[in-house]
Formats: C-alpha cells, structure tokens, sequence
C-alpha cells in the first residue's frame, strides 16, 4: 500500500499528486472547461425538475388510493383529463430535449470557432505509459522536447496535435478542456485556451494497457514570460557533468543500457524508445506522475522500476551500488 | 400439414386428439406421456423442454452474476483506499474486464432470453418454443461459452483489455498471449446463443399465439420479446463480423485493424458499437416488458395507453441503432456530425419517457398494492430515471468530452443497468417464481431485501458521479491520495458490499422459498396473463387445451368458464399454428421431440471454437465432427403408422 511512498520522507515541494482540484471536471481553468460547467449546470436544472415531476407524479399516483367501483381488473376508460396530462407531458419533454440539444449544439460550435486560429502548436505523442511532448518550430535546431509535462502560456489558443505510437490512449486535461483521443495511424487535435496561471494535472483516459493508470501529465500554464524563459532553458543542450561522482554517472548513462532508450541532448546518449532525459531533474515528476521528483525517488526508480510502476518498458538492470550513486548523481545534474 | 391420406386408417389406429370425447384426467395422462421426457442424465441433456432450459439459462446467469460480482467487490476493495495493492495492475485489469464482459454476455442478455424462453409460451398460449432443439443447442452453447471464458480465467489466459476489447491494444501486435482470442471466442458462443434464441422466440410469438390473441391483444412482455430479438437479430451480426475480423488478424495475419498496413482501429469501434448500443436496449426493453406486467397485475387495472406503450418498445428498439456515435465522440470524428447523434441520442428519451408516464398513469387509476414486484417498479422508477437523466447529459458533445471515460459513466450506466434492468428482474423472478415453483417467495424477507439493495445501491454508485466530475477516469487499478478521492470511493466500496448482500439474501430467499415457501395456485396474484390460467408449476404440456382469447386480460374477463380450443393430436407432439396479425387458426403442425444431437452438436463447435484460438485449420477439421451430429439433429423422421389423416 505503500509502495508508492517508499522514499515518503523526501516528498518535496512540488504539488503533484498532493492537491484537491489539480485534476477536476469542475475547475474551470480553461476556456472549454468554463463553459462545460456552464452548460453543465443548465442540463442539472432541467434534469432535476424533470426528476421532480416523474417522482412527484409517482408519489402522488401511490397516495392516490380511490375506491374503485369495479372489482379487479376492470376495462375501465382513463380520464380525460389523464390523456391530456399525456400529450402535455410529451409536449414537455420535447421542449426539453430540444432546447437541451440546441444549447449543446451552440456551445460546441461557439468553441469549434473560437479553435480556428491557434497561437502556436504543440505535438503530443502517446506512448505505453508515457507521453512524448514536442514545441515545434521551423528551425529544428530549435525543437525543444521534453515528457510527462506540458506547459502553456495563459490566454493563449494553442493546439495540441495528438498522435499515438502504439495503442489508442486518450489526452485530458479536465480542468482545461474534455477529451480527445490519440489514435495510431491518424492524426489529431485538441485545442486549449488557459484562463488561469496554476498547475494542473491531466491523465490518459482510454484504457491502454496495465500501467493505464499511471500515465498522468503535469500541465504547467504560467505567464507568457514565464512560459518562454522555460522555453529558452529547456533549448539548452544537457548540463555536463561536474563532480567526479556525476562523470561517472554520465559515462554509465551514456555508454551502457540507458542510452540506447534514452535521449540526452548534446551527448552521445540518443536512444527514441524512452522519453527524452535532457532536462529530466526540472521535471515534476518521474515516470508520468507515478511519483514525485526527488532524489530518493529517482533512486527508486533507477534500481527498480519494475516495482515501482509494475509492467512498465523499463527494464529492471541490477546497478551496482555505486553505479546507481554516479547515475542518480548524474540525473540529478539534468536541470 | 396436409399429407394425403393413403389410407382410411381403422378405428383402432385413429389419431387421439384432446376434445368432447378425451378431457380432464386421461387427456392430462396421455398428453404427460407425449410431453414428457426420458428420466436420467440423457433425458436430462436431451430435453427441449422450454420451461427447463429457460430455468437452467437463468439459474447460469444468476451463477455469473454471482462470480462477477464478486469480482466488482474485490475491486473495491482494491479502491477503497488510494494506491492500495491489494490487487496488481494486472489482476485488476483482468477484474474488470471479466466483470464487463460476464455482466453483458453471460449475466444480462442470457437472463432476459432465459425468462422469455420461460415465459413466452405459456404467455402465448403453446406447448413449445418454434424450434425446441435449437433452443436446447443455444443453452448448451452459452454455457459451453461461459465456462470457456473462465477456464481461461482461471489458466490465467483471461481477457484484460475491457469488455470492448479494442484494438490496437487486443491486435496482434500488443495484445500477446491467448487473451484477447479468449475474449474474442466467447464472444462467438454467446452472440451463437443470443441468435438461436431470438429466432425461436421470434416464430413462436408471430406463429403460435393462441387464437384469438391478435397482435393488439398480445402481452406487453410479449412485445417488448418481440421487439428485443428482432435487435438482437439485427445487431449481432456487427459483433459477430468484429470479433471474427479481430480473430481473423491475430490467428491467420490479415491486416482489418492494422493502422501501418492501412488497416482502421475505427472501424473496429464502429462495428462494436453499432451492436453495443442497441445491446443495452436488449437489456432494457425486456425490463420494461416486466415493469408493464407487474403494474397491470398490482394496480389491477389494464395498462394505461396500451398503443403508446408498445409503439415505445417499437420506436426505442428502431432509435437505437442510431445512437452508436455518442460512445466516439472522443475519437475525433467530423464534429458538425456529431450533432446528428446528439439529437438521436435526446430523442430515445422520448418513448422512454411516455412509457415512464403511462406506468405512473396506470397505478393513479388503478389500485396499488405494494408487495415486493410492486416495491421493485417504484425502486425502477425512481433510480432508472436518474440514469436516463444523466444520459440525457452525455448526449451533448461538450458534456461528453469531460465525462467520457469517467466514473461519472460508470455511474450512469449501472444506473440504467441495475436500477433499469436488474430491480426489475427481482421483481419478476419475485413475480413468478410461484408459476415456476409453486411456491411464493417470503414477502417479509423480500421487503427487506430490496430496501438493503435499493439504498444500498444509492450509496455504492451516487458518489461514482461525483468521483467522475472529480476526475477519476474508468478503469485504473488506483488513484493518487490528495486529488479528493478518498470518500467517494471509501463510500462506493460500503455501498458495493451491501449490495452483494442484499443479492446474496435474495438468493437465500429464493433456495428457502423453493423448499419452504407458501403454496401458490396457479393465479396467487390475481394476474390477467395466460400464465396464470394453466397449474403452478406447468405440466409439460403447458396447458391441457389450448385457450381461445377474446382480449388483453383473458383471465379478468373470463376466469371461470375459459375458452379453449380442442383437436390437437394428444399421442404425439403436435402445435397449433395461427396467422401472423390476427392470430386465427392456421395449421397444426408436429413439434420436435426430445434429443440427445443438439447437446452433441454443441460440444462439437465448441470445441471447434475453443480449437481454432490455437490453430485456424481447428475450424476446418472441427466441421467435420460438427456435420456428422448435425446430420444426427436433422435425420428425417419416418412417417409413423398413423398417417396424418387429411383434414376435411
């Protein structure tokens, strides 16, 4: 049960996994999420007084216990007045279910054309459990890619092109926007308008395999300035190695099994199978939010990922002691 | 049935028909000679008798409800608290995805066909299924498909990609091992199963009602049957074609649903949809087919707008083939189209609703009495609504898009499923398991039973909606501490575990009651149906004349002195058949006597089935065995000394 907390003494800052309303329907952070909570609402007045009229009507035809003059049975014909309260009672929920559709249809179209002219576009690339994340610029010396975190500048229309490695997954980020599936062999989109500076946290929703449940995103929308001095540090290639400790950390990483998953920019570490490790140790989380980035953690989870998050694509090596102090050293270094 | 006669036969080898001359005591001897079957194991697995193989479909279902639902409480356990481990991933993704697939292939629709194949008879007015030996085969082959799907379980080869099984993650490429052809066969057996008997029920209802019961006098449950399997009819075949393409890709290399050969993962979910959907009104409508009986008979009062009630059953059952977009609406398709499939999704609401009103309207006028199928309608009414409710919600796109996926669904969906379709079983199992049984079940215990089920279902699956707004998404095997989980789901777990008691009591009560409970006549509800006109338990013969019918509550209008019609050979199995609309006299036509080859058949393609998840060539090979008890089944049937003599 606690498998999770193993390294629990060394939860850091970050609030990850840690706080109410980080990953909810009803936080309203961004544009479509705002006016799913509109929209939300009108349906829960017209569904409650619909459910007060069907309850109503079911209590009130239980009280009504008259004396029938037939016995058992009887072909009697119903009141007039009951064959009306019929055609009013379609008329009614005609009504009802029309102006519910035509609402829907209305929000959906406002926010299909509010989506026409994204800002700038992001490439979200899903994999078995973990998310590639790509800035796509022209210049692709520029290309910045990192995993497991997204961030967006607020009030800006960005577009998130979706595609997916492996099985279907599904991208969502509840306090920003509602679904939108990653299918392999196609292309999609999903557009996000943040409203709101804060961290939220967003969860594949298509059932993708065994760790489906450990494939979260860290969203991070923040000041446009914010957003591009990340932007800038995450364009920097790789921080060498500056203590002995961290050589040896470095040279394990990039010349035995790490590297031939792993990319690490500006060394010869360039492995495509595993997320990017650049910038690893600036990132919230390990392992798409199965836990917390700390240093005890990120030991964890070097010597035995396999525990940690069960069925996972990382293999379970069997570092030497001080093999895992040089590669937990040199990781910690990757800021 | 004209055959020439060859022969004026003697007055010793003259055919015996029930009549004037043959009535009351040696009529019920001769027809209990003709009807019955051979005693021991083989009379046993021979029998086409409609009433035991209902009895055994429902009792199996009943069994799978069981084990699936044990599932669903190990899988709250392992919620109940965040990042708990008392299951693995992989256990829990075996859990759900047994728990599903049971639930919907092996509980729900062969539970609903078990009571129609019971009850359709006798609530017709005949002495057997259509087809009797296919209804036997059809039995043999669900349970054959049940059994398959937890061998796998339990050899740990069980399905774990979800009860939809999607592809890519069940294609050949990621879905390794025999779990998704486990998936995928039983799948077979059951829309086999699903299909034989919807076809039987089909003929029986348009060809041996009894005369008299035109189309416009036919039981409500009759009509929602009727209108079931024609969907079954027309929506297994989707499920059939997606399961045999996605088999056909793992065993034999072709490409349906491989993206990189330009396969489409799509058109699998397009496919299983277009079944999916309309699944759930096979469910449902047989539901309500209950709940419009069990009103009628406890506000003794013929059901309110008849014709309103009906061209329901008929217009949901039409509307909802044209709903399966709404479970894609993620999948980004074109979104203009979308709109399309909001409004068909809103529409189905509306029959629904006029049924709901015409329920409502019956027990205003008539006079309710609140024993335990009655209690069970007012528990449908007011839980069933809040699912119908929340689906109109899930209808609009925008709605959709955040919830999809979300325990917010789980929520609905057992909502329509438990307070839509089981409540309402209990209460019909409750309702006439005394013409089954010939004993009532504890009226106490019964009340008791279904407030524990019905509160505590309220409190096991209300705070699913919450958990789903929340933002906890369908089927992970945890959820982080902090996120404001913890008590929806601390909640959802008491709630789930006085659920399983209060089935587990109702199953209690049905044992105890078998044994102990109350005699009952052959009408202890004072019922209309035709049901209730022939002994609790039915002979064999179901009824010893077959019964003219004048109106929609034969039994309220004619109690005591029945009509009845008389000429039906008495020495050898003999139906009579009326025509389609207005259920007059047609011909007499001899019905299928018991056999041993529809069992054998089924142990045949079931293990061509189960072989051919290991090798294709199993089909090949396994026709052969297949073919020869099948030649077995349909061996034609020598004229026997008493030629049918020409009717004049």
């Amino acid at each position: 049960m606690m498998r999770r907390g193993l390294c629990a003494g060394v939860v850091s800052a970050p609030c990850l996994a840690g706080c109410t309303g980080i990953q909810t329907t009803l936080g309203g952070a961004g544009a479509d999420d705002t006016s799913f909570i509109r929209l939300f609402a009108t349906f829960l007045v017209v569904c409650l007084i619909m459910y007060v009229l069907v309850v109503g009507g079911l209590a009130a035809a239980l009280a009504n216990r008259k004396v029938l003059t037939v016995e058992s049975g009887a072909h009697h014909e119903s009141s007039p007045w009951l064959r009306s309260a019929l055609i009013g009672w379609t008329v009614l929920v005609a009504i009802g279910l029309t102006g519910l559709t035509v609402a829907s249809f209305f929000v959906d179209r406002s926010a299909a054309a509010r989506a026409k002219h994204p800002q700038f576009h992001v490439k979200v690339i899903a994999n078995q459990w973990w998310w590639d994340v790509i800035y796509m610029t022209p210049d692709v010396s520029q290309i910045v890619h990192t995993a497991n975190e997204l961030h967006l500048p607020v009030g800006v229309e960005a577009e998130v092109q979706l595609q997916s490695n492996d099985v279907i997954h599904s991208f969502w980020v509840p306090n920003l926007a509602g679904k939108q599936d990653l299918i392999p062999g196609r292309t999609t989109d999903i557009q996000l308008l943040p409203t709101k500076v804060g961290l939220y946290r967003g969860q594949c929703a298509e059932f993708c395999g065994i760790q489906h449940a450990n494939m979260a995103l860290v969203v991070t929308v923040e000041s446009k300035v914010d957003f591009l001095r990340w932007l800038a540090q995450q364009r920097r290639p790789a921080f060498a190695p500056a203590t002995p400790l961290e050589l040896a950390g470095y040279r394990y990483v990039t010349s035995r099994e790490c590297s031939s998953c792993h990319n690490i920019a500006g060394t010869p570490a360039s492995g495509q199978i595993g997320p990017d490790l650049t910038h690893l140790a600036s990132r919230r989380t390990i392992a798409a939010g199965t836990m917390p980035m700390s240093p005890g953690n990120l030991y964890g989870w070097v010597a035995d990922p396999q525990s940690q998050k069960p069925g996972n694509k990382m293999p379970t090596i069997g570092l030497a002691s001080n093999d895992l102090h040089a590669v937990v050293a040199y990781l910690e270094r990757l800021k | 049935m004209k055959a020439p006669a060859k022969r004026k036969p003697r007055k010793s080898e003259r055919v015996m028909r029930d009549g004037p001359d043959l009535t009351g005591g040696e009529l019920e001897a001769r027809l209990e000679a003709t009807w019955s079957r051979p005693k021991g194991v083989i009379g046993w697995l021979a029998s086409v008798d409609h009433k035991e193989i209902g009895r055994r479909y429902i009792i199996t279902a009943l069994a799978f409800l069981a084990m699936a639902g044990l599932l669903a409480l190990h899988m709250r356990l392992q919620l109940m608290l965040p990042d708990n481990d008392v299951m693995t991933p992989a256990e829990f993704n075996e859990a759900f995805t047994m728990h599903g697939t049971t639930m919907m292939f092996l509980f729900a629709v062969p539970v609903m066909q078990g009571v129609q194949i019971y009850l359709t008879p006798i609530m017709v007015g005949t002495r057997a299924m259509a087809f009797p030996r296919l209804t036997a085969f059809s039995y043999y082959m669900y349970l054959f498909g049940g059994l398959f799907l937890w061998a796998a379980h339990y050899l740990h080869f069980g399905p774990d990609n979800g009860w939809f099984n999607y592809v890519t993650l069940s294609g050949p490429q990621y879905g390794v091992g025999k779990k998704s052809d486990a998936w995928a066969q039983t799948i077979t057996f059951t829309e086999v199963a699903a299909l034989a008997v919807a076809v039987t029920l089909v003929a029986t209802i348009l060809k041996q009602r009894a005369p008299g019961m035109t189309l416009a006098r036919m039981p409500i449950f009759v009509w929602a049957t009727l209108v079931t399997s024609l969907m079954v009819i027309f929506s297994m075949p989707a499920i059939a074609l997606v399961s045999g393409l996605l088999l056909s890709d793992r065993l034999v290399g072709t490409q349906f649903f491989n993206p990189a050969e330009h396969g489409d993962p799509l058109l699998y979910q397009h496919l299983f949809w277009f079944f999916g959907h309309p699944e759930v009104y096979i469910i449902f409508l047989p539901a309500t087919g209950f709940v419009s009986e069990i009103v009628a008979t406890f506000s003794r009062r013929t059901i309110f707008g008849y014709p309103i009630v009906v061209l329901s059953l008929v217009g949901t059952g039409i509307l909802a083939f044209g709903l399966w977009v709404h479970h894609m609406f993620a999948t980004g398709l074109p979104r203009v189209g979308y709109s399309f499939y909001t409004a068909a999704s809103m529409s189905v609401s509306i029959p629904t609703g006029l049924q709901i009103f015409c329920w409502i309207a019956t027990i205003w006028e008539g006079r309710p009495r609140l024993q335990v199928p009655m209690l069970y309608v007012i528990g449908f009414i007011i839980t069933f609504v809040i699912g119908g409710l929340s689906g109109v919600m899930i209808a609009a796109v925008p709605l959709d898009l955040q919830v999809h996926d979300t325990y917010f669904i789980v929520a609905h969906f057992h909502y329509v499923l438990i307070g839509g379709a089981v409540f309402p079983l209990l209460g019909a199992i409750t309702y006439w398991f005394p013409k089954s049984t010939g004993r009532m079940m504890s009226e106490a215990w019964g009340k008791i039973g279904f407030w524990i089920i019905f509160l505590g279902f309220q409190l096991a699956f209300f705070p699913m909606h919450i958990a789903g707004l929340m933002g906890m998404p369908r089927r992970v095997y945890t959820y982080p501490a902090g996120m404001g989980l913890e008590l929806p789901n601390m909640l959802s777990t008491i709630g789930s575990f006085v659920v399983g008691f209060a089935v587990a009591l109702f199953v209690a009560n049905m044992v105890l009651s078998f044994w102990r409970g109350l005699p009952a006549g052959p009408d202890p509800w004072d019922a209309p149906s035709l049901e209730w006109a022939t002994s609790s338990p039915p002979a064999w013969y179901n009824f010893a004349h077959i019964p003219a019918v004048e109106s929609r509550t034969p039994l309220w209008d004619s109690k005591d002195d029945f009509p009845v019609v008389q000429g039906l050979r008495v020495d050898d199995r003999e139906l009579l058949m009326t025509t389609v609309i207005s259920a007059s006299p047609d011909i007499r036509e001899p019905s299928a006597t018991p056999s041993i080859w529809p069992f054998v058949s089924a142990v045949a393609v079931a293990v061509s089935f189960i072989g051919s998840i290991f090798s294709p060539w199993a089909l090949v090979v396994g026709m052969i065995p297949v073919a020869i008890a099948l030649t077995a089944w349909f061996w034609p049937k020598l004229p026997g000394p008493y030629a049918e003599p020409q009717i004049t």
